[in-house]
This record gives C-alpha cells, structure tokens and sequence, in this order.
C-alpha cells in the first residue's frame, strides 16, 4: 500500500464521479490544447510560407484576399493583371527582384501555380525524384500532391479550370510531370507547380505547336512576341532596402489597375480578427476547467463527509493528520492529472480529424503529432487546479477529530 | 504494561466523570463497566490515545501517552495501541487483506507478513479477497479485530465488540480477543455493558458520573 494506491482506491470507489470529473476537466483541456497547437503551427506555418515575400503586386480588390491567394494559396485571386504593367513596376529601383504568378487551375482541387525557377528558389526545395520544368506543360509536384495522386515521374495529367475542383477540364492540354519535391513543411507541399506559359497556354484558344516548343523563362518574365497581350495574377516582391516598405506600397497602389500588399501586414490583421474567436473560445476553455476544478472540489468535499468516519479509522490506527491531508492532496492531484492526460489526448486527436477533414484548406499542413512546450503547462495548470481543489477538503482531513467521530 | 493515575474530564456542561485508576499487566484482561453516559467510551478514547484527558497520565509500558505529540503519538498508538469499534468500520473501497495491512502502512511497522496469520487466526482467510460489502456482521468484527491485532500491540481496546452481535458471533469474538491477546501478551479492556460477556472476565471496573 502507498499514499497514491490508497488515494487511487478512493477514486475508484466512486467511478461514475471520478469519470465525470476527469472528463469534464479533459473536454477544457482539451480545447486550450487544440487552440494552443493550431495556433503555434498556424502562426509559424504562415510566418514560414510568407518568408522572403515582402510585398504581393495584384489586380485590385481586398489585400488580405490578395495575399491569401498568392501566399497561402487559400482564397480566390482578386484578377489578372496585364504583364506589362507588371514589367514595368518590376523595373523600379526599390525592387530587388520579382517572381510572377499565374493561377487559376487545378488538379482534384491541387492548385496549379505557373512561375519560374526563382519560386523554387524562394522556398529552397529539394527534389526527391526528377528535376525542375523546362518546357511548357512540364509539371513539378508538391510532395503532398505527388503522394495523394499517385503521380511518379513521366505520368501525364489533365488540369482543371478554376481553383476548385471539378471544373472544366483542359483536356486537350496534358501536363506532364517532370520532377517532384521532398517535404519541405510548407505551401509548396500542396502546389503543382509549372511554368508562366503552360498557365497560359492551356487556356489559349488555339493551339500554336511551334510556341510550345520554344522554350520557357527559367527567370524573370516570359517573352511575348509583339502585339501579343498576356497577363498575370500576381507579383511576389522583394524590397531592395527598408525604404521600398514605406514607398513601394504607395505608389503601386497609386496606379489605378494594381494593388499591393504586405503579407505580413494582412496576416497580423487578420490574426487580430480572428484573435476576438480566439479569444472567445479561449474563455470558454477556462471556465470549462473551472467548472471542472469546482466538480472536484465538491465531489472531494462531499466524499469526505461520508469518509470522516474512515479518515478518523485511519488515524486511530496510526496515521498521522499530515498523511490523511496528503490522501486527498492526493486525490484532487490524480483526478487533474489524469484529465490533463486525457484532455492533451483528445486535443491531438481533434486536431488529426480536423486536419485529416480539411486536407486542402487553411489548416491543411498542421501536424497533430506534435508537443510544445506549452503543454507542459496545460499539466502544470491542471495539477494547480488540483491541489486548489482539494486543500479545503484536505484541510477538513487534517483536523478530523478522531475521538468525537468515532463515537457519533 | 498499561497504568493510570487520576485522570480528569468532562465534557462541558455535564459533571465530571470518576474514572478510577487502573493497572494492567500484560497478558491481563480489565473490564469497564458502566452504565450509558459513565465515560466508558470516553475512557478508551483516552487511553488509546485519542482523547487527551484534563489531568492525569497514561503509562503504557514506562511511557507518557500524552507527552508524545503530534505524529509520534499517531505512530505509537499505531504500533502500540489496537483498537476494536462498536462497529467494524472496515473501509469499503479496500479488500480485506488491504484493509488488515493498512496500520502496517500508517505506522510503518515491520511485522509486515504477518496479515495471512491473523487472517487464519480468525478463521477469515477465505475472505482474504473478499469486498467489504459481502462480509457479515461477525466476519466483519473479525477483521477488524485482526485489524487491531496486526501490528502485534502492547494494549488491545475494544468499545462495545459485541453490541451487534447476536450470542454465537458475540461469544467468538470475545474468546477471540482473549485468546489473542493471551498470545500478544498485551493487557486488554474491553468497555461493554453486554450482560453475556461479564462472565468471561474476572477482573472489572464500574465508572459513574457524579450526577448519576
């Protein structure tokens, strides 16, 4: 017999209490857990896909739409714009160098980005198998998209129109995939990525055999023959110095047919809107554990009315009133820390369906297997909580008056 | 092995009890007679060291019960000091065998493998893993008994062992403690107003309240 085994009979001695309480204590934690491990791996997942993008140049509308199209690859793109407007602000001096977009396919819901090498460039990757596109219609997959499609090197595909999936199909226009690329933890994971030309290729009228075979821009823009009008979605900018961040953003946007924003500005932004729900179930997740810490004071108070009796047995065959505290110390502590357990559990849990649920929106990418450091003290809290709980009661244990209840 | 000289209390509002002083020697049993409201209670509480009196001084084998304080008076009565309730008060959520071990625990004695003995002793060793809640009310008092008995104690206290028993339970737990208490060497009291056990011992005490 130990002090915990005997606190561990107690509990068990009430069941249904003892489930009830761990529970309700672990459905609180629970959701302080998944908050916690969305927003780190959100934040830093953001933080990381927006690396090296100082500034997005797009058509108009609202910037965060904007930024969540090109950047994250969320949202819809706000339009086209013509890829000599683009030309030209990529010549200012404030610029140090921009990587042009094209969007608007698909592949089974997998977006396809037309670009250049600099985007590889940009998120550093690597190639598990194959190498980098060299010519229209040549594909290079994210590692996500190589492993849901099945997809190996030399597979050839048809794209969809639009973002989504199950649009109309560019059947006469296969991709063909060329490399793909190891995990690399970000956006790219989840992109098909091509050239500037296949994107506007597929969605050409006509079919000119002899433009195809001409070769793609591995940098920079794409040439056009003359006369011919191209556009693009968007722009990813790199300042040049400090001073392009104050001056840039103003006289792009002072051009009436472009846009610009600031990734970093719109996230902040849109995590300052998104903080209010946060916020919000945050409180609710405290109140939760409130309640639970309070169940646990009562069921601890209330046991111990029917266990004085016990508890004065316990000392009249030599136990001290410090060991019959620390019984029930012990009690709130084994109730908490197994609702700790149980709600950091059912947090990743959550978090696995969630993910697994939405394997291509926003929280796509997030891992469930993780464990930060703040979950340490989601232990630290519960086991607080705990020992809150059950002093008043450990302190009634303490003073039990042995030779009065043992004659009532 | 157990003495008392002039012990003194009272409850408030209620006259003070005549608590004679009494010696017993080890293997000697001691009755405490009395009727409802005499002390008898009260008096055992105060020799097992649960209940400090007003005045006077416990002896058990040489030493001052109440000049031990605190947890050293928690863990001599625990080696020292058995004791028999009214009622079994045996706890439910710990088997038989647990419950025997526990002043093993409490007083981190060393006669740690002695629980199946006193088990067998009492004739409940096929209850060894029984629950709480399916023993008798006599298997019950047993093992509370062996309870009392497991640390091996100098002074073994019993209030009112067999007040609900019926004749056959009452009369084997009263030779029960005599006998193991023959076998301990401890001095034992028994405080009872039970008719069918007075004749069982010989030497008895009779306590009164002024008033009464």
């Amino acid at each position: 017999m130990s002090m915990l085994k005997l606190s561990w009979k107690y509990l068990l001695a009430k069941p249904w209490n003892t489930a009830l309480n761990i529970l309700l204590l672990a459905l609180g934690l629970s959701i302080i857990t998944v908050l916690i491990l969305i927003q780190d791996q959100f934040e830093n997942k953001m933080n990381k896909d927006a690396a090296g993008i100082d500034l997005v140049i797009g058509a108009k509308g609202s910037p965060l739409q904007l930024v969540l199209s090109s950047v994250y690859h969320i949202d819809f793109p706000t339009g086209n714009i013509p890829l000599d407007e683009a030309k030209a602000i990529s010549r200012n001096r404030l610029i140090k160098n921009t990587i042009p977009l094209g969007l608007g396919d698909n592949y089974q819901g997998f977006r396809i980005v037309g670009t250049n090498h600099d985007y590889l460039d940009l998120y550093g990757v690597t190639f598990s198998d194959g190498e980098a596109w060299n010519r229209a219609f040549d594909v290079v997959l994210g590692s996500e998209v190589a492993e849901k499609s099945g997809f190996e090197v030399g597979d050839v595909f048809v794209g969809s129109h639009g973002i989504e999936a199950a649009s109309h199909e560019h059947d006469e226009h296969p991709y063909k995939v060329v490399g793909i690329l190891a995990p690399s933890d970000n956006i790219v994971d989840q992109l098909i990525l091509t050239s500037i030309e296949s994107v506007w290729y597929a969605h050409d009228e006509e079919h000119d055999h002899d433009k195809m075979e001409k070769g793609i821009a591995k940098s920079g823009f794409p040439e056009t023959e003359a006369g011919e009008e191209r556009e693009l979605t968007t722009l990813l900018v790199q300042y040049r110095n400090p001073i392009a961040a104050v001056q840039l953003p103003r006289l792009v946007n002072s051009r009436s047919s472009l846009q610009a924003a600031s990734p970093s500005f719109e996230i902040s932004r849109l995590f300052e809107l998104l903080g209010v729900g946060i916020s919000l179930v945050q409180g609710l997740a405290l109140i939760i554990v409130l309640i639970a810490g309070l169940g646990i004071f009562i069921a601890l108070y209330n046991s111990l009315k029917e266990r004085k009796y016990d508890l004065a047995v316990m000392r009249a065959i030599g136990a001290s009133k410090e060991q019959l505290f620390i019984l029930i110390i012990l009690e709130g502590i084994l109730l908490t820390f197994l609702g700790a357990l149980a709600g950091l559990l059912i947090g990743h849990l959550f978090l696995y369906i969630l993910v697994t649920m939405n394997e291509q929106g926003a929280l796509s990418g997030l891992r469930a297997d993780v464990f930060l450091n703040q979950e340490w003290w989601i232990l630290a809290y519960a086991l607080a909580v705990g020992i809150l709980a059950s002093l008043i009661p450990a302190w009634n244990a303490y003073r039990t008056d042995i030779a009065n209840q043992l004659t009532k | 092995m157990i003495a008392t000289k002039s012990i003194q209390f009272s409850y408030e509002g209620v006259p003070a009890f005549e608590i004679p002083d009494i010696e017993i020697k080890a293997g000697e049993a001691l009755l405490v007679l009395g009727k409802s409201g005499s002390g008898k209670t009260t008096f055992l509480n105060i020799l097992g060291g649960l209940l400090a009196p007003e005045k006077g001084e416990i002896l058990i084998d040489g030493i001052s019960l109440y000049s031990l304080k605190g947890q050293n008076l928690d863990k001599f009565r625990g080696k020292n000091i058995g004791i028999v309730f009214q009622k079994p008060h045996i706890l439910g959520p710990l088997s038989v065998a647990e419950n025997i071990a526990l002043p093993h625990f409490f007083s981190k004695s060393s006669h740690s493998d002695n629980v199946d003995h006193y088990l067998k002793e009492l004739g409940i060793l096929d209850k060894k893993n029984a629950r709480i809640n399916t023993l008798s009310e006599g298997e019950a008092q047993r093992v509370s008994i062996a309870r009392a008995l497991v640390n091996e104690p100098k002074i073994i206290l019993a209030d009112e062992p067999t007040a609900s028993l019926d004749d056959e339970n009452a009369k084997i737990v009263v030779d029960l403690l005599k006998t193991q208490a023959a076998k301990l060497k401890a001095a034992l009291v028994i405080v009872t107003h039970d008719q069918r056990i007075k004749n069982e011992i010989n030497q008895s005490i009779t306590l009164k309240r002024k008033d009464l």
